[in-house]
């Protein structure tokens, strides 16, 4: 009973994690059609606000040290200022152009940053102690589940139904479901464009500044590349789940967790090592008999 | 009284010709029908009332004022409103939050646009499908969805682009009494694009004829009938045929 609880907070939690990042993909997809595989850096350059700059091993602390209530709007605020620059910097200029040149664009941003916190901070992974409290284990029916897994599953609920709450019930919200689906129409109609998409970038930002801080808690290091997993599965899992619905990438990045989670308890010790070449093959198994999607999007089919 | 005017509009793709020194006048309360085959430039046209195509040659006008330049949301700004072929409606949302997205965009606050929505699909007759998903509907529906979001913030002109299109006899029949009152009773100018040529004679004021993207006739719905120039191109031919065998042909 115990190790089932526990291997399902561990699907729940790693779920999230998927979850939170195909968000945050699909939120910038549907309403501009970008892939962003900068997603990921950002979640990188999201942790390593929290330091002081430097080549060493051993993290200087820069703003790691806030009290939590200050640190967590700190994070958020950096991930979505970020999100927000590279929008206005960068894929405002891509706007007209088709997909496969703005993912390209992505990839390069992705680069750029990545590089920038190489130069800063090298490409060793620096151990830091970002809310230590959360790693303390609580026990719940016999099984001990750590701090960190329940409120990183409390999170994503708050944050995913908050979310629909948004979307459902405010003008932007209204604004950014109607450009999600048809942009030109959209804007055809009045809705404003250019705020639309900042604001998908900031939510997306925020979201990829959630993950840093569940990552850097969990794992205790900051590492260049501690995105690029998080990202490649969350950007299956918005393919998954029909480019461009946000339910559609919930529910397949909860699903992913799952098959990774299951996985690693049923394949036989010599395959653990190979985990994800088989939750990979479940991918391509999906994608073969759904290959629009658990959920598609009608936005994708249909454009003026 | 509003007008919007096509004056000696050209529109090259390529350097092929869509579009030649078509004018046309709508003017408000009125119903104008614009007919032809297949590739004739209707839509062309209303894409260049409506900013979506900008004209080689030749301006559009509002009041006299050229809209020339303006993009399709600033068109739509000054009371330009069109439907699309095929509804083109946010098939994922709500009747309502179609209407409503409008308003809003319009400049409307949330509170005022979902009034204005509530009462529009009143007045086209579908307010009990407020909270269906637009995409779930029946296409007759849908057509009404569209016409409504047009509609909403009482534009001066509404430019439907084939609204009956696939529609039976009767459906076709309700929907000319809709259009009629989108232009008696809120005094819309209307311009009707259309196939069903039956539905078009009957419903408009003046007709324009566009054929290869030249007007080949304008005038009232029995100078229409009576065009041997039109007959000519629907059929290709001025074989003896009349008109309403064109429609059941359509």
């Amino acid at each position: 009973m115990g190790s089932l609880l526990q291997v399902i907070f561990d699907a729940l939690s790693l779920g999230s994690l998927y979850a939170l990042g195909a968000l945050g993909i699909a939120l910038i997809f549907g309403v501009m059609r970008l892939v962003n595989f900068a997603h990921g850096d950002v979640i990188a350059a999201s942790v390593f606000a929290l330091l002081w700059p430097s080549v060493d091993a051993v993290a200087i602390i820069f703003a790691g040290n806030l009290p939590w209530f200050l640190l967590i709007p700190f994070v958020l605020a950096i991930g979505a200022g970020l999100s927000v620059a590279s929008e206005a910097v960068v894929f405002r200029r891509f706007r007209r152009t088709n997909p496969a040149t703005m993912m390209i664009a992505s990839f390069a941003l992705g680069f750029v940053i990545r590089y920038f916190l190489l130069m800063l901070f090298s490409s060793r992974p620096k151990s830091i102690s970002l809310l230590p409290s959360l790693s303390q284990p609580v026990e719940i029916l016999g099984a001990r589940i750590p701090l960190l897994q329940i409120i990183t599953i409390a999170v994503t609920m708050v944050v995913l139904f908050g979310l629909t709450a948004f979307l459902r019930r405010t003008r932007f919200g209204l604004e950014m479901r109607a450009a999600a689906e048809n942009f030109t129409m959209a804007r055809m109609l009045g809705v404003r464009a250019n705020r639309v998409i900042m604001g998908a970038f900031a939510l997306s930002g925020a979201l990829a500044a959630a993950i840093a801080l569940i990552l850097g808690s969990q794992t205790g290091t900051a590492n260049i590349m501690m995105g690029a997993n998080v990202m490649l599965m969350a950007f299956i899992a918005t393919v998954i789940g029909g480019m461009g619905s946000l339910a559609g990438a919930v529910l397949a990045g909860f699903l992913l967790g799952a098959i990774a989670t299951v996985m690693q308890v049923i394949l036989p010790p010599d395959a653990r090592a190979f985990r994800d070449a088989f939750v990979y093959g479940a991918v391509i198994l999906v994608l073969i008999f759904r290959p629009q999607g658990l959920l598609s999007a009608r936005g994708t089919r249909e454009r003026v | 009284m509003s007008d919007l005017s096509a004056d000696r509009v050209s529109v090259a793709f390529a350097g092929l010709s869509a579009l030649s020194e078509v004018d046309l006048k709508v003017t408000s309360g009125q119903i104008v029908g614009l007919i032809g085959p297949n590739g004739a430039g209707k839509t062309t046209l209303v894409n260049v009332l409506t900013g979506f195509q900008p004209a080689t040659e030749g301006t559009v006008r509002l009041d006299g004022q050229p809209l020339s330049g303006l993009k399709p949301h600033e068109v739509r700004r000054r009371g330009i409103a069109r439907t699309f072929q095929g509804g083109r409606l946010f098939r994922d949302l709500p009747v309502i939050d179609n209407l409503e997205v409008t308003g809003v965009g319009l400049g409307l606050s949330r509170a005022a646009a979902i009034a204005e929505a509530e009462a529009m699909l009143d007045w086209v007759g579908i307010a009990p499908l407020a909270d269906r998903i637009a995409g779930t509907l029946p296409y007759t529906d849908e057509r009404r969805v569209a016409i409504g979001r047009a509609l909403m913030r009482k534009p001066a002109f509404v430019l439907l682009d084939e609204p009956a299109a696939g529609m039976s006899a009767q459906e076709a029949q309700d929907l000319s009494a809709l259009i009629r009152r989108i232009a008696s009773e809120m005094g819309c100018g209307v311009l009707l694009i259309e196939h069903n040529v039956g539905l078009v004679l009957d419903l408009c004021h003046h007709v324009v004829v566009l054929d290869s993207g030249v007007v080949i006739e304008t005038g009232g719905p029995a100078a229409i009938r009576a065009s041997e120039r039109v007959r000519h191109a629907y059929m290709g031919t001025a074989a003896d045929t009349n008109l309403p065998v064109l429609e059941v042909m359509e």
